[in-house]
């Protein structure tokens, strides 16, 4: 097994009020097969043997589907490569290269502490919209309801959005349209999503803009990190779909 | 973090199309088809440069007998501008407070010079347009441009462009804006589509092709004129034409 060296500048800052720096760490003896997370592990061990504080970061079921993990490297939200930031390996770096680790940048996902910011911003967003209205009980049938195929996998395509926060924290505009586009595209394809419709992208934009995401001016920085591979499709889906809601309340249609 | 760091205030009297972010985004877009349709008709136009003096006196005369429906033009395209300046300066202003702490190591990630030029571009065409007017429309820096009139009696707007062109820092400034004009295109042509709701993944490298091609005819289009002045290629007959600003 062999083992790398690697030049560390990981940001840590107390809390949101506090003025935040990097540190340097050089960080010896890595194993190559470690996962990014795995050698922060290490390093983070280190300082606490060494009686100093770990560096804070998030992270839960690292195999890349729950999208916990969030953390700039080298200025790439969730690291190079396509997956996120728990999918990143060590082999990958040079041996001896600097590494620079940050927070999302973003006023709408406030620095908690170190590398973890608060991105509670999403979830009062899908509280906002993304959701269907649906009878509880005995599971449905799956095939009673036909949907076509091409219909199927866009949505799915769309429905692989793990809420990440990457985007936002790749645009240089703070956007979220690449997640709100990911949700509104996802339900409003499919028939059980028709009945909130119309208000969804609505309501779903118009959190977005309350909670201080900035906006689009495509410039595609989020689909170039996505780590479940949205297209910027959704985004032009989402801006059809905001517009034919709110000409349909601006005339007075019922739904 | 509570919820509603508010940041939009929504006027109650309109619909939310004059206030939400994208609803600001399709007016910028709708506003930018019209400035672009009427740039391919000014150019086209302009064009008639190269047939010689009568040809563009008399589109010039022609533009001028239309007295109401230049009104009209005049009216749209001001209103046009206003609202597409408006807009993507306050939906500027929102995106940068959006992110208001830079990372440190940058990353230019999917993003285009073109794109991230936008403002730039976007008000140095600006600045333009305003030279453009008050030189050849209002003729406010040579007020003797109004008096000069060809055989045929009408305004000499052929004599007008070429006298002003032959001065190499006016037309090295045309150049230049017209420069800029094929960046803020080359973005924001594709982009509209994009705005509303009218690319995909499929379409999207062919809007971007297109996009470009358009914006570049656009500037080698305007480029040709001061060009060709420049270049001796486009000159006035009678009477050497001395440069107004720098003589
Ligand atoms: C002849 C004049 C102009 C034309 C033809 C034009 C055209 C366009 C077009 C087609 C777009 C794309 C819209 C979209 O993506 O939805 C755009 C965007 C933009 N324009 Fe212009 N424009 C002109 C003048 C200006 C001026 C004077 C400014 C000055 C501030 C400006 C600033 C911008 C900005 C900042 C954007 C990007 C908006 C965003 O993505 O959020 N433009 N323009
Ligand atoms: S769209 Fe992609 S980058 Fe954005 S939250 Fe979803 S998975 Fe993360
Ligand atoms: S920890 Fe779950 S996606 Fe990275």
């Amino acid at each position: 097994m062999s083992t790398m060296n690697f030049h560390l500048r990981l940001w840590k800052q107390k809390s949101a009020s506090d003025q935040g720096k990097f540190i340097e760490i050089h960080a010896t003896e890595i194993p190559s097969e470690c996962s990014f997370l795995e050698m922060l592990d290490i390093v983070n061990n280190r300082l606490t043997k060494e009686g100093k504080e770990p560096v804070s970061f998030a992270s839960d079921c690292r195999e890349g589907i729950c999208g916990t993990c969030h953390m700039v490297i080298n200025g790439v939200p969730q690291g190079p490569g396509r997956g996120a930031a728990c999918q990143v390996y060590m082999r990958k770096f040079t041996n001896g290269q600097t590494i620079t680790v940050e927070p999302f940048r973003a006023g709408a996902f406030p620095i908690v502490k170190d590398l973890v910011v608060n991105r509670s911003a999403y979830d009062r967003i899908i509280r906002s919209g993304g959701f269907i209205t649906e009878h509880t009980g005995g599971a449905p049938d799956a095939s009673a309801i036909l949907i076509p195929k091409p219909v199927a996998d866009a949505a799915m395509d769309a429905a692989a959005c793990i809420g990440c926060g990457a985007c936002a924290a790749a645009c240089p505009n703070s956007s979220a349209m690449l997640f709100v586009g990911a949700k509104v595209t996802h339900l409003g394809l499919l028939p059980q999503g028709q009945g909130e419709r119309k208000k969804r992208a609505r309501s779903m934009v118009r959190t977005m803009q309350e909670e201080g995401f900035g906006n689009c001016s495509n410039y595609y920085a989020c689909e170039a990190v996505c780590p479940a591979g949205v297209k910027a499709d959704v985004i032009s889906m989402l801006n059809r779909e905001y517009v034919r809601g709110e000409l349909s309340v601006a005339v007075g249609a019922i739904d | 973090m509570s919820g509603s760091a508010s940041s939009k205030k929504s006027c109650c009297s309109c619909s939310p199309l004059f206030s939400s972010s994208i609803g600001r985004k399709w007016i910028v877009a709708l506003t930018g088809i019209v400035l672009v349709l009427f740039l391919i008709g000014h150019l086209l136009g302009n064009l008639s440069i190269f047939l010689g003096p009568d040809a563009m006196n008399a589109y010039a005369a022609f533009l001028k007998s239309t007295e109401e429906l230049l009104w009209v033009v005049r009216i749209v395209l001001l209103t046009c501008v206003v609202l597409h300046i408006w807009f993507t300066i306050t939906l500027w202003h929102e995106n940068k407070r959006a992110r208001p702490q830079k990372y440190a190591v940058k990353n230019e990630l999917g993003t285009t010079v073109y794109a991230r030029l936008m403002r730039i571009s976007g008000l140095t065409v600006l600045a333009f347009v305003l030279y453009h007017l008050a030189q050849f429309t209002w003729q406010s820096f040579n007020p003797e441009y109004k008096t000069w009139v060809d055989a045929q009696g009408r305004h000499d707007v052929y004599r007008m462009v070429v006298t002003a062109f032959s001065c190499p820092f006016v037309s090295g400034f045309y150049l230049i804006a017209v420069g800029l004009l094929g960046m803020h295109l080359s973005h924001g042509i594709a982009s509209l589509f994009q705005t509303l709701g009218l690319s995909n993944q499929k379409l999207r490298p062919v809007l971007e092709r297109g996009g470009l091609i358009l914006a570049w005819i656009l500037f080698v289009g305007f480029a040709s004129i001061p060009a060709s002045v420049l270049l001796g290629l486009v000159k006035v007959t009678s009477g050497l034409p001395s440069c107004p600003v720098c003589h």
